[in-house]
């Protein structure tokens, strides 16, 4: 067989690469893990690239999951080859229509990056909870196991499907395949054209509805012949077992490469055998092989074909001599009898009358690492008499005792293989030069090479962990690096020494590379002691290099990443030195180069100049080091966060037993104060000289990290020396002190507040009231300055009017801290709605930036207040978001009621006037709800005594719904415009008194930047490579046709007062209310320090003109509409073009640039005009005026 | 019949009017409205230096920025199989110019420093460019630059530009030198064909509302023709290298003062881009019977007839001419 093309590709594509060629219509929307397959099929179809019939595939993008299997679905019927990808809930909204497709006996092939199913918490890692969701629908479900087998089933899948015409289900293991980067041989389009037959393509085309032949498809049955009809498909699903491993065989002829239903390694008169799917099988896999070495008879069965289920074959594939059978699956299904994949095995056994002992369990759930070191321990449990049955594997259960115990370091890796590992900032570029060195290694030598990288939970600041394997053996490991066994450990940022044990994966005699600001004599003495005793402990190697400075010089900036694989190619010798910079310098050729000339010199010169800035440090025989490694958290942090959180940020969580979890999900707020993260190296100092105290630097504050406070002087005296303070300018409180205070570990020094700050020096205008200073001289000084400022008392709510910025801002913001994007257009706005009703919020988040920014563990901004108050935060799904906002202010409606139905019980013992109080307390402002708080906690009081009441009992525990409530549903546009409109429709349509607060960044952020219905006409995103060619949704003008809805459209770096009221008004609207706000995004491509001016540009560029729609105008004769901006006053190009997100097209094709621009400026005119007209109606001659 | 011809760099041109380097080249169908308007030759809009250099690096930060940083977005952009930043778009733009127009098209380079940049000028050759016009134009802000390593480093970079091509060279330049006929003889002597008279650029003007500094183009008027009509008439026959002069024109009467100093064109530019092309023809028209009225044969007649070194009195063009403005001023209080 002649020698095959190799590539280094990560899972996804090596499905997607398949799926593309091998079908006519793709349908897609966006979500992690599988969204990689749905954005290079947009791509390849973008660049002209062809299926194997010479055409180029036609993607779409949906509105949802469920609107690309409706697609799907109408595609395959009429007569497409049609593919679509997904995983988790996106799966679980297509499942309907898989019902159908099936019922209908359609050909096509469904790729899945399983993940884990939203239940107590949402995970976006890999398990097979979504695809063991399906197993009922009547689909073929075909495992893969690795990114090879991705491409290869993938095929397998699409030949299979024709020939059978049932559906097929590819799924691989999220994340641990689909973003594993490894050396794979490749399938060329004859091999697609060989498995695939066109006479069968042919048939599914001659299946399709046309008015030529016209058929009906899709009748409704009656109890008379439904069944019958359901059981007429049976035959189909009988032949499907032996015309996978047809193709299968016909596959193994084409690559060598051969694949059955039931794979079987091992001995071959095992008497343990393994049974499981997915990525786990290959870890199984090479453990069998060392375990057989070692003597013992075990072997392992993977399932490739899940469905139908072929007890014929699966018999056939067991060895005779199989006295165990240990089944694992990757899910969980609560209540059950047994997990899905066990229950399977057992009603195998039990038809074919086999006497085996069978028993299972659970490993693996959102991508728990699964080891050799399991396995094994899986293996001996077997062996036992009485094996533990739904036993788990992974974890320590320490409250239903269901998991086993296991020796970690337990290894069955090859001892050629060569283990490397990174930790790297999100922001240096680490994981890309990795993904770079191991197509390096893979296409450039012989070796085998993987690669499989981290990720922690936030947008600004993150920290990478890239893994890394290479050596002439085959990689079979499909699970992290473990502690003391890599070769190779760097640490390209200095203070996750400090943090994080990145030392303990190295094993003795490693090496050890480290990026520091120092020098060779000088670094030794900067490491923590704990550092420099394992450095001593394991006789490492270690090397240093100041790759900030290399980066410097060259104009890399702070990406270090070509800097520091120089550097591993340099010292790890896997390729000689000469050729590893040639390879580097033809990678960044290759990856840079059509991005300009300059771009690449740049990174030729990083590589250049990188060797002479490398040292060996010589490692003295003991550890003298004054610098301590820190504790994760504060020791006044409490319990549970310091033993549940703490070890979570310092990937530590794997040891967390059952015990300590939450046992539905629930969480303490206002975690992220415990955090400490100290990602910038700048943050802002104010100086009292020149503020005006105006509360500008406050506002946009993404992170809440600069705060003001008034205060009484006489609190001084006990303030820190630093602590910087002037006479309050607030004619509310005269004589008292104010100061503005950051919190200097917790800033991204994104410098909004900066830009912000109108305060200018008048001897020397590029000084402000706030300027940027380094982090480091003053982080001590300024921490204790910080915590002497939050102990300061809070204003007295009902002592202020927040109505003005400079006021709203003395409230306590209850969203601090996010782990959101240093630079965030969205958090400023969430931040606000905190402050001005967070201590009575419930809040309803859509998935996507916000839910994760706001409630990614370890740490979750949403906080409370002295009082112990503070926004009650949940997220449900994605789709459902409004209407999950609108069950919370039912339930507050309806106990509202029913509380004020059970005051007139109690009038002897809480007397008619505080009854008469509560059910006409004016609760529209801070002192009406401290009043009203004041009386319900009058009645609990009142009624304590009254112990055998249920009634009394029930008001005690629904009082505080007498207190007005406020409900936020919030979300992004890919919520509100596309996924969850439907429901946002009918929640504005209810009249309810829900807020809506839309934080538009114009684009999926949180899944990477996928064109959603509010991405404007022109801008270039994924699924809108060419630009999108349509106009943005008006979201806003929709909400204004119902005439009873608050709708508001802001810009808070337009008018940050405009801002201020919209929120405002729509929170005291009596109704359901919508803010639109344009959130600036990372996904621009801007200058994000710019964000707010950016935002001032949209407005005055008429793209996002303000207004305020208030029905209670037109109930007194006023038209409702108020637009708040000025007539477009620049050119649209002023305003976009200064972003990546619009320029991007002008270089890719000028031409479709220019048409897109003068459409958008007309789309400009029109909107305006449109409202102009709106807003110029006359109210007070409609003779029907609105009602409340 | 009026000769209007002239010549520039070499090149033969239907008359001397030129469209300087401005958006007016930008476009495929404005350059096709200069050609038939009759222009006798485009300067294309200028490739800078910066853009070269910071468009591709602006990208590229701008598509890095952010990736492979968090699990649910490798990304925020697509990728685009090609980009065309700076050079290329520049280059395939003179490409299509040249096969559009009829009349000699002259690249533009806009920049300072050498370096691996200055190569874009044999690019903009191999483009098709008839003749290639050198921007210099650099603010000397540090007070330990001295004028001499500043024209120096200019003499350097024509003499590398110079190096890279074998069509005519011009080097456009600012009027802020001590000595302009000792700098316009260096740059001659380093290579350069022509010199063209003067620049203009963006300067910052402040907004008193929010105490920033802006920038602010205004666009010329024929008052601002005086500055380069007298030094073309003491460079004229001084330097052996063609002569531009640009800044100021807007009329058929500052065509024909331009020539008389000893031009060789003139170039228009914010004449064009107020009132378009079409005045082309209208100046080329009223330039045609001012010369008839008066018997002109030429354009080559009239060129340098009133240059420093042609009128009476010399000296009107030194300091003599500066006092004797003030005292008119003084009598006209």
């Amino acid at each position: 067989m002649a020698k095959r093309k190799m590539i280094t590709i990560d899972g996804n594509e090596a499905a997607a690469s398949i799926a593309h060629r091998a079908s006519e219509v793709i349908a897609i929307y966006p979500i992690t893990p599988s969204s990689g397959m749905g954005e290079l099929s947009d791509e390849w179809s973008a660049k002209g690239k062809k299926n194997i019939w010479g055409t180029v595939p036609l993607v779409a993008e949906l509105q949802s999951e469920g609107g690309a299997a409706g697609s799907v679905h109408g595609a395959l019927q009429t007569g497409a080859l049609t593919t679509t990808f997904t995983a988790s809930q996106g799966l679980l909204l297509m499942i309907p229509n898989m019902y159908k497709i099936a019922g209908e006996l359609t050909s096509t092939v469904f790729h899945i990056a399983a993940r884990a199913i939203a239940a107590q918490s949402l995970s976006i890692f890999g398990d097979h909870q979504d695809v063991m969701a399906c197993r009922q629908t009547g689909w073929a479900m075909l495992s893969s196991g690795s990114v090879q087998e991705a491409h290869d089933i993938a095929l397998i899948a699409h030949a299979t499907t024709l020939r059978t015409r049932i559906p097929f289900l590819h799924f691989f293991d999220g994340f641990r395949t689909s973003h594993e980067v490894a050396k794979i041989e490749y399938l060329e389009d004859d091999d697609l054209r060989a498995m695939i037959d066109d006479d069968l393509v042919r048939e599914h085309r001659a299946r399709a509805l046309t008015p030529d032949k016209p058929v009906l498809r899709g009748t409704a049955m009656n109890p008379d012949v439904y069944f019958q009809g359901r059981e007429s498909v049976n035959q189909y699903y009988e032949a499907v077992p032996g015309a996978v491993q047809a193709e299968m065989d016909k596959f193994a002829k084409l690559t060598g490469r051969q694949y059955k239903l039931f794979d079987y390694v091992g001995h071959p008169a095992a008497e343990r055998v393994i049974v499981l799917m997915g990525s786990g099988g290959e870890t199984v896999e090479a453990t069998v092989k060392h375990l057989v070495e070692q003597g013992e008879k075990v072997g392992a069965i993977r399932i490739r074909l899940y469905r139908p289920f072929s007890i014929e074959y699966f018999i056939k594939a067991l060895p005779a001599s199989v006295k165990t059978l240990a089944v694992l699956d990757r899910t969980k299904e609560p209540g059950s009898a047994g997990e899905p994949l066990y229950l399977d095995i057992v009603n195998a056994v039990s038809e074919s009358e086999m006497a085996i002992k069978v028993f299972g369990g659970r490993y693996g759930l959102s991508s728990k690492e699964f080891t050799p070191a399991m396995v094994k321990t899986i293996f001996d449990e077997a062996a036992k008499p009485q094996p533990k049955k739904h036993f788990t594997i992974g974890i320590k259960d320490d409250v239903s005792n269901t998991s086993l115990e296991y020796d970690p370091t337990f290894s069955v890796e090859y001892p050629e293989t060569v283990r490397c590992l990174f930790f790297g900032l999100g922001a240096d570029g680490t994981v890309g030069a990795n993904k770079n060195s191991i197509k390096i290694i893979g296409e450039e030598t012989e070796n085998n090479a993987q690669g499989y990288f981290v990720y922690d939970s936030k947008k600004s600041g993150s920290l990478t962990i890239s893994h890394l394997r290479f050596g002439p053996k085959p990689l079979q490991a499909p699970y992290l690096i473990s502690p003391n066994t890599a070769n190779f450990v760097a640490c390209h940022q200095f203070s996750f020494l400090e943090r994080f044990d990145v030392l303990k994966y190295a094993q003795n005699g490693a090496t050890f590379l480290i990026n520091s600001t120092f020098g060779p004599d000088q670094v030794w003495d900067e490491l923590p002691v704990e550092v420099q005793q394992v450095i001593i402990e394991k006789k490492l190697k270690f090397y240093n290099i100041n790759a900030y400075e290399v980066a410097e010089k060259t104009g890399m900036g702070t990406r270090i990443n070509t800097i520091m694989q120089t550097c591993f190619f340099a010292i790890s010798g896997v390729l000689p030195r000469e050729q590893a910079i040639a390879e580097i310098k033809h990678a960044i050729e290759k990856t840079y180069g059509k991005r300009g000339e300059a771009v690449v010199r740049k990174n030729f010169e990083a590589v250049d100049q990188t060797l002479a800035h490398l040292s060996e440090v010589k490692v003295p025989a003991s550890a003298s080091s004054t610098v301590k490694m820190r504790s994760a958290v504060p020791d006044a942090a409490p319990d549970f966060v310091k033993s549940v959180l703490g070890p979570m940020i310092v990937f530590e969580g794997d040891n967390i037993p059952v015990s300590a979890m939450p046992i539905d999900g629930t969480f303490p707020t206002g975690t992220t104060q415990w955090e400490k993260r100290n990602i910038s190296l700048e943050i802002p100092v104010w100086d009292p000289n020149l503020c005006i105290q105006c509360g500008k630097c406050v506002f946009v504050c993404p992170h809440a990290v600069i705060r003001h406070k008034v205060y009484d002087k006489a609190a001084l005296a006990e303030a820190p020396e630093t602590f910087k303070s002037m006479e309050s300018k607030f004619k509310e409180f005269p004589g008292m002190a104010y100061s503005i205070q950051v919190a200097p570990e917790d800033c991204t020094g994104c410098t909004l507040c900066v830009e912000a700050c109108p305060a200018k020096d008048k001897t020397q205008v590029g000084r402000k009231a706030i300027n940027m200073a380094a982090q480091p001289p003053l982080r001590e000084t300024e921490a204790a300055n910080w915590d002497f400022f939050l102990n300061l008392p809070e204003v007295d709510r009902t002592a202020i009017n927040p109505n003005t910025i400079k006021n709203s801002q003395l409230l306590q913001p209850l969203f601090e801290f996010s782990g959101a994007c240093t630079g965030c257009g969205e958090t400023p706005y969430v931040k606000l709605v905190s402050q001005l009703f967070g201590d009575r919020a419930v809040i309803a988040n859509a998935t996507g930036c916000s839910s994760i920014y706001g409630g990614n563990l370890p740490t979750t901004p949403w906080a409370k207040n002295k009082e112990g108050r503070g926004p009650a935060w949940s997220n449900s799904l994605f789709e459902d978001n409004a209407e999950f906002g609108l069950g919370m202010r039912l339930t507050i409606d309806k106990q509202t009621e029913y509380a004020r139905e059970l005051l007139p019980h109690f009038t002897p013992e809480l007397g008619q006037e505080l009854i008469d109080g509560l059910l006409n307390a004016d609760q529209s402002n801070e002192l009406g709800i401290k009043q009203q708080r004041e009386r319900v906690a009058a009645v609990k009081e009142k009624l304590s005594g009254l112990k055998n009441d249920s009634k009394a009992k029930d008001l005690i525990s629904l009082a505080d719904m007498l207190v007005k409530k406020s409900v936020w549903i919030m979300g992004g546009d890919g919520w509100a415009y596309d996924i969850g409109y439907g429901g946002l429709d009918h929640v504005m349509a209810s009249g309810r008194n829900v807020n809506i607060l839309v934080l538009d960044t114009e684009v999926y952020s949180n899944t990477g930047g996928q064109a959603s219905k509010s991405t404007p006409r022109g801008a270039v995103a994924k699924f809108a490579m060419a630009g999108k060619g349509i106009a943005k949704k008006d979201l806003g003008l929709i909400a204004m046709s119902y005439g009873y809805v608050y709708v508001a459209r802001v810009a808070m770096g337009a008018s940050d007062q405009q801002t201020l009221k919209a929120i405002l008004e729509a929170e005291a609207f009596n109704g359901p209310s919508i803010v639109i706000a344009y959130s600036h995004c990372i996904a621009h491509g801007i200058d994000m320090a710019k964000g707010l001016d950016q935002q001032k540009l949209a407005v005055q560029s008429g793209h996002w003109p303000l207004f305020r729609y208030n029905p209670e105008m037109a109930l007194n004769g006023q038209n409702p509409l108020q637009i708040d901006s000025k007539e477009p006053s620049i050119p649209l190009e002023q305003y976009i073009y200064n972003e990546t997100r619009y320029r991007m097209l002008t270089q890719s094709d000028e031409e479709r640039a220019e048409m897109l621009l003068k459409s958008a400026q007309a789309d400009v005119k029109n909107r305006w005009q449109y409202y102009q007209q709106m807003a110029a109606m006359n109210f007070a001659k409609v003779s029907d005026k609105p009602e409340s | 019949m009026t000769d209007l011809t002239t010549t520039y760099l070499g090149l033969n041109l239907k008359n001397p009017i030129v469209a300087s380097a401005s958006p007016l080249s930008k476009k495929l169908d404005s350059a096709q409205k200069l050609d038939e308007a009759g222009v006798g030759a485009i300067v294309m809009y200028s490739l800078f230096e910066e853009q070269i250099i910071h468009e591709s690096l602006e990208l590229d930060h701008f598509l890095t920025r952010g990736t492979d940083s968090f699990a649910e977005a490798m990304s925020y952009l697509p990728e685009s199989s090609s980009y065309a930043t700076g050079p290329g778009k520049y280059l395939d733009h003179i490409t299509a110019i040249k096969k559009t127009v009829s009349v000699p098209v002259i690249g533009s380079l806009n920049g300072v420093s050498k370096g691996g940049w200055t190569s874009y000028a044999r690019h903009i050759q191999d483009a098709g460019a008839d003749a290639l016009e050198l921007n210099l134009y650099y603010v000397a802000s540090d007070p330990n630059l001295t004028s001499n390593e500043l024209e120096n480093a200019y003499v350097e970079l024509v003499a590398d530009v110079k190096s890279n091509i074998s069509i005519p060279l011009a080097v456009k330049l600012s009027p802020f030198f001590s000595s302009i006929p000792n700098v316009c003889q260096k740059l001659v002597e380093a290579g350069a064909d022509g010199l063209v008279l003067f620049n203009r650029f963006y300067q910052p003007d402040f907004d008193l509302d929010d105490l920033d500094v802006i920038h602010t183009l205004h666009l010329s008027t024929s008052a601002e023709l005086n500055l380069p009509l007298r030094w073309i008439s003491i460079l004229y026959g001084k330097i052996k290298a063609d002569l531009a002069l640009t800044s100021g024109v807007h009329t058929a009467q500052d065509v024909i003062k331009s020539m008389m100093a000893g031009a060789q064109v003139t170039m228009l530019a914010s004449e064009l881009l107020t009132n378009g092309p079409r005045r082309i023809p209208d100046i080329l028209s009223v330039v045609e019977s001012w010369m008839q009225e008066r018997d002109y044969a030429s354009i080559k007649q009239m060129q340098g007839s009133m240059s420093q070194n042609a009128v009476r009195e010399p000296a009107a063009f030194e300091r003599a001419n500066y006092m004797k403005v003030l005292s008119s001023w003084k009598e006209q209080l």
